[in-house]
């Protein structure tokens, strides 16, 4: 991860008179948060390699609205929403793809009312999508045998009902992928979900994440694979405070597929 | 004296029915307090849901023993209203076991209620094991103490005393046909097959005739008035789902579970406030006036929808929910099935004051702070597993989300961090307080 990436942004190509194949929503955490950061500038290079046509909005990007709608702020929600989709418009997006499962549920979901309709993927879907097309190839690498379990986050899962493309990408790699008890429908939240993530949690026995990352540990993966920056996030802290960060990573599917190939 | 009989059971049969028809009416109109919610869309597709979930139960089965446990109830439950018809026809019409003379079909029916009333009540015994004592997390919790342990505790019993009396009706009918009593007996043969009864009539066989006849009858009374007993009791129940189950299913939300409704009225508000040619001032049509709600969000029932106060008749507090929610799990004060009762409880107080005053008089509480508390509305991760945890398609989820509106766009009373969250939102475009500028600056990093 040496040199800088060349990340077209939309004004650029409207500039040119072009128009790009998909539009890479980064969301926030994956614009400003050092961990979130590495997943979408290892997402950007599998694009790439792919040659896919893709561009962000950059500074025209703006939060979904997903943890004040979910926080109870219908406003603000939609004031963001409609601004968003006002930009979106104007470039006449027509595909986003996002590493956030957030930002993919309520681009999704909850633009389509307000007068935004894209077709809306998870990474790990376009990124399954670009394989079955042979545009990317992915083989074991370094992951291969590795024992590696998924966690699904609510927003795309039980949300969404996405639980096969993280998993099948996973299987690329030739990993030995094992389930936790709670997965799928029956998965168990991170903890950050619902405007959490942004807040202290209310006075309980134990952090979700802590109980979350127990959960995965009774399975004793090397690898937690996530598909969600907020997951990402909650494992991370929740492997810390086990003090296993030297045994247990946490990694988002598409750096494992990025870093399999060393990009 | 054989009139006086059809006459009290007629008397007794329209007394149990008219109060259950009252208590329904009531539940409609309580659940008509609420905010009307169009759920009449893709009816095919609703129909096949309800079969699937409320008649096939295939949520229950995700719990493989109470599952299973729960069918059986569910189907002895069912059959045995075949049963409870033939005794309201012999009741009126002071016959006994009149559909007898169908022959074998009736006596294929009888043996098979036998064997399901005595798998009920194994079932209810091992339900009420379950509940009293092994330690299961979901019947443990708070909102469980007092009425609602009792209720589930006093249904289990009148399901065990109900099986038992049919189970007693039987093999004394058995006896008293043995034995050739006048009435019982058919020269055509013995009426009925009695598979588990037979087991249980050796220890009528020494008794008289009469007696026989006597412990017949007052089975026979006291199973039909405990049906009507039951019936009624329903409404003051978490047992009310045997027949909400269905509805609340059908009007259960189609939409994938992570996608939020849509405030229409803030819809408005939000096109006015972009629109750069809107006149503030302008007055609101009189149509639209009269469709904006009186406050964002829900603070009380009568702002939940409909289908919201459905849901809260419908729940039989099993808590799967409450063992799915990781707020719970983690010790938190969020529990999704108390959230179900409480919007029960408060409807059913805003019901009695309309029942006792004629209308609806403010007696100074509400669902939020007077029921639900805050910090449990915002315990919530909103992951939707208490959703998919439902056997009955109810959405614990919607009702905090709404009462979380009212808190911030009705109250600005989010917690202090949501707060500054929402405010970087609005000024950065994210929820920490980074410049929007900054937002490409992650391509030129190494």
């Amino acid at each position: 991860m040496a040199e800088a990436i060349k990340v077209p942004t939309m004004a650029e190509y409207m500039a040119e008179g072009k128009k790009p194949e998909v539009l890479f929503w980064v969301g926030c955490m994956g614009s400003f948060d050092d961990r979130a950061k590495k997943v979408t500038k290892a997402f950007v290079k599998l694009l790439s390699e792919a040659n896919v046509d893709f561009a962000v909005l950059g500074t025209e990007e703006s939060c979904t609205g997903d943890p004040a709608k979910r926080a109870g702020n219908e406003f603000l929600f939609q004031m963001q929403a409609v601004t968003n989709i006002e930009v979106l418009n104007g470039y006449e997006i027509k595909k986003v793809v996002t590493a956030c499962p957030h930002c993919f549920n309520t681009i999704k979901n909850e633009y389509p009312v307000l007068g935004g309709n894209y077709e809306v993927m998870h990474h790990t879907t376009f990124l399954k999508s670009l394989l079955e097309e042979g545009r990317l190839k992915v083989e074991g690498g370094k992951f291969k045998g590795k024992r590696i379990t998924f966690h699904d986050p609510c927003y795309l899962g039980r949300a969404n009902n996405v639980y096969e493309a993280p998993r099948d990408l996973l299987r690329k790699l030739e990993v030995e992928l094992v389930e936790m008890k709670k997965c799928k429908k029956n998965g168990m939240c991170c903890g950050a979900g619902g405007g959490q993530m942004f807040k202290e949690p209310e006075p309980g026995n134990k952090d979700v994440n802590i109980a979350r990352t127990e959960q995965a540990m009774e399975v004793k993966p090397e690898i937690i694979a996530a598909g969600c920056p907020f997951c990402n996030t909650m494992m991370t802290d929740g492997v810390k405070s086990k003090d296993q960060e030297k045994n247990i990573e946490v990694m988002d599917v598409a750096e494992m597929i990025a870093n399999a190939h060393d990009l | 004296m054989q009139f006086l009989a059809q006459i009290l059971f007629v008397i007794a049969l329209v007394a149990g029915v008219g109060l259950f028809i009252r208590n329904i009416r009531r539940i409609i109109r309580n659940i008509k307090l609420g905010r009307p919610v169009d759920r009449k869309d893709n009816p095919g597709e609703r129909f096949a849901m309800m079969a699937r979930i409320a008649f096939g139960q295939s949520k229950m089965v995700k719990r493989p023993l109470s599952g299973f446990l729960h069918i059986i109830v569910y189907l002895g439950f069912i059959i045995i209203n075949i049963e409870v018809l033939e005794i309201i026809i012999d009741g009126i019409f002071g016959t006994h076991r009149v559909m007898g003379a169908a022959g074998p079909p009736y006596n294929f029916l009888i043996g098979a209620f036998e064997i399901l009333a005595f798998l009920v009540l194994v079932g209810v015994i091992v339900f009420w094991t379950r509940r009293n004592i092994s330690n299961i997390y979901r019947f443990l919790g708070n909102e469980l103490k007092g009425w609602p342990k009792n209720d589930a505790n006093y249904i289990l019993y009148f399901e065990m005393v109900l099986m038992t009396l049919f189970l007693v009706m039987n093999a004394t009918d058995y006896q008293l046909q043995l034995k050739e009593a006048p009435y019982y007996f058919r020269e055509t043969g013995i009426i009925g097959s009695f598979p588990i009864s037979q087991f249980l009539s050796p220890i009528f066989e020494d008794l008289s005739i009469s007696t026989l006849i006597v412990i017949e009858r007052a089975a026979w009374w006291l199973h039909i008035l405990g049906i009507l007993f039951f019936l009624n009791y329903l409404y003051y129940s978490k047992h009310l789902h045997i027949l909400l189950a269905f509805p609340n299913v059908y009007f259960a939300k189609l939409t994938p579970q992570g996608q939020f409704n849509n405030l229409q009225s803030v819809t408005d508000e939000v096109k006015l406030m972009m629109d750069p040619e809107a006149d503030p001032y302008a007055a609101p049509a009189d149509a639209e006036e009269e469709e904006m709600p009186a406050k964002f969000g829900a603070s009380d029932v009568m702002d939940l929808n409909q289908v919201q106060l459905l849901n809260a008749y419908t729940c039989t507090e099993c808590g799967r929910c409450t063992s799915e929610c990781p707020a719970n799990r983690t010790g938190k004060k969020l529990s999704p099935r108390k959230i179900m009762m409480d919007t029960r409880d408060r409807l059913e107080d805003v019901g009695a004051i309309i029942n006792k005053k004629g209308k609806f008089e403010d007696d100074g509480k509400q669902l939020l702070d007077d029921y639900i508390l805050r910090e449990e509305l915002w315990a919530c991760t909103t992951c939707n597993a208490c959703v998919e945890a439902c056997p009955v398609g109810i959405d614990p989820l919607s009702i905090i989300l709404d009462m979380r509106r009212y808190l911030v766009m009705e109250e600005s009373a989010a917690p202090n961090e949501l707060a500054i969250a929402m405010t970087n939102i609005e000024n950065n475009g994210a929820p920490w307080p980074y410049n929007q500028m900054d937002r490409l600056n992650w391509a030129d990093e190494k």
